[in-house]
């Protein structure tokens, strides 16, 4: 791995940047470098909320991303913005509960979850993000299934161990689909 | 060394702050710097500081005032409309010599502006946002490394100069996260004969004040603190050299316009086009000797701005207007992308820009 850069988009509320800082969270515990970079202000208010996250093991420049190595869509506006934005060879992840559609793209791996619907059968209401996380971590294989169950143990703070446990089960309810 | 942890860059900056010894923080929220006061409110009462949230950005100023008089280290910060409200404080302060710290994570302006990223306070910020005879020292910082390694030195640039320290930030070094590292130095205590603290602590009354009837005082004042000023210029000039070996074109850019500079720099001399950059950390004072001996050897210099081209002036005062210069900017709150960069070179390279 050079640098990869990941677009999470989808509606506020969603747990789009949770799930970005999941991501650089883990990176920086493996040891690569990280940015972070949320879309801020009305969007955060009920339009789309998009975040940026880069992982290299070089010193990143710009932390701004708009062609994605890996585009995890979570709602269609978000899939159409980047769908041909996404780098060749690179992936698009998006929740087919959500989104109904089939495009393909040519050098482009584009993978459906849905995960929205996942969550709900499953008790994990409000996790469809870290679903769609475990489905992007089996992909791309950027990260390691255990390396993010043992960031977010890092993360979730101790007096809220049944968030955690929930988490956990989301994500490996994805990396298995 | 201690383990890096993941920021918010204005968040990060916030407890440099506290790191370097600030116990006082007034201010008032804005986006996109709204985290350094809420980080604070939470922090402040924890460490026996005093947090707090004035009725207004005029207030908060005047309130840095009184705590820097009695010889505390103490800031503000806001984002750019905030800070046009804080140029009389500013320049009251700078009147009176009181060392202080002031933030701006710019947004789009002028007028309320926008909320998204902005560099259009450049010369606001260095070339005096308030009235009279005075400068800033201003930092930018272009990751969240730098937003708290510059907070923590801009403290002790203040009171080592008696002078007041802004940081030049914009929404994305505000907003964003990176691995930091809060691992600090000592913090240097600097005598402040001057502090109001009571007679019980100075001989005499000790007056801080930036009033004075009698021109000829005035002048003095003045002169001095420029002589002060000169000093800094000597002394304090911080800048990145970036692949400036054999750099025929030397983009010149600071915060965030140069992290996209360093992918254009990338991608371009993929393509073999021999481009460089001197990236000016401190804006005042302006790294003035680099770039004129970097004139010496290139061609061009291009200047990457977030604004309709206002650092692109101290450029060619810099170099004398011995080389063309170029801008590639955006204003408004986008931010150009690393291809818009590049495809400027690229004109260079053919002749076919033109020159500021």
């Amino acid at each position: 791995m050079a640098t990869t850069k990941i677009l999470i988009a989808g509606f506020g509320g969603q747990g789009i940047l949770f799930a970005g800082k999941a991501l650089a969270f883990t990176g920086l515990k493996a040891g690569m470098e990280v940015s972070w970079l949320p879309s801020y202000g009305p969007e955060m208010r009920g339009g789309t909320a998009n975040c940026s996250v880069t992982l290299s093991d070089t010193p990143i420049g710009s932390p701004i991303v708009d062609k994605p190595d890996v585009l995890i869509a979570m709602n269609l506006p978000s899939l159409e913005k980047y769908f041909n934005e996404t780098e060749q060879g690179g992936y698009i992840v998006y929740d087919s509960s959500l989104i109904n559609k089939n495009d393909t793209r040519d050098g482009v791996t584009v993978k459906g979850i849905p995960a929205t619907a996942m969550a709900s059968e499953n008790g994990l209401e409000g996790l469809a993000n870290m679903i769609i996380m475990g489905k992007v971590i089996k992909e791309t294989k950027i990260l390691s299934l255990d390396q993010v169950k043992n960031s977010l143990a890092q993360m979730v703070p101790a007096k809220k161990a049944e968030l955690l446990e929930k988490n956990i089960k989301a994500i490996e309810l994805g990396y298995n689909f | 060394m201690a383990d890096k942890v993941l920021m918010k860059g204005n968040e990060a900056l916030a407890e440099a702050a506290i790191m370097a010894g600030c116990k006082y923080y007034f201010g008032y929220p804005i986006t996109p710097q709204t985290e350094v006061a809420a980080y604070m409110a939470k922090r402040m009462p924890k460490i026996g500081g005093v947090f707090l949230q004035a009725e207004s950005e005029v207030a908060a100023i005047n309130m840095v005032i009184g705590v820097s008089a009695c010889g505390k280290r103490v800031m503000t910060s806001s984002s750019s409309p905030g800070i046009s409200l804080k140029s009389e404080g500013i320049s009251y302060l700078a009147g009176c010599e009181l060392p202080a710290l002031i933030v701006n994570v710019q947004r789009g302006g002028p007028g309320l502006g926008g909320i998204q990223p902005s560099q259009s306070d450049y010369f606001q910020a260095t070339k005096g946002g308030g009235h009279g005879d005075y400068k800033l020292i201003v930092l930018a910082p272009a990751s969240v490394q730098e937003m708290v390694d510059l907070t923590f030195k801009g403290f002790d640039l203040a009171d080592k100069y008696r002078m007041q320290t802004m940081i030049l930030a914009d929404g994305t070094m505000g907003q964003m996260m990176e691995p930091v590292s809060l691992e600090m130095g000592e913090v240097k205590e600097y005598a402040k004969p001057w502090a109001t603290t009571g007679t019980k602590y100075h001989e005499g009354r000790n007056v801080v004040n930036s009033l004075s009837l009698s021109p000829a005082q005035l002048e003095e004042w003045n002169i001095n603190r420029y002589e002060r000023y000169k000093i800094v210029e000597r002394d304090e000039v911080m800048y990145e050299e970036y692949m400036m070996d054999d750099a025929e074109i030397c983009i010149v850019a600071f915060g965030i316009a140069a992290r996209v500079s360093k992918n254009a720099i990338m991608e371009a001399r993929k393509q073999g086009i021999k481009v460089g950059m001197i990236r000016p950390i401190t804006l005042w004072p302006f790294p003035t000797e680099a770039l004129l001996s970097a004139s010496k050897k290139v061609k061009s210099f291009l200047s990457v701005e977030l604004n309709m081209g206002q650092m692109i002036d101290d450029v060619k005062l810099a170099i004398n207007c011995s080389k063309p210069v170029y801008l590639c900017n955006r204003t408004g709150g986008i931010i150009m992308s690393p291809s818009e960069v590049l495809d400027k070179l690229k004109q260079i390279e053919k002749g076919e820009a033109k020159a500021w």
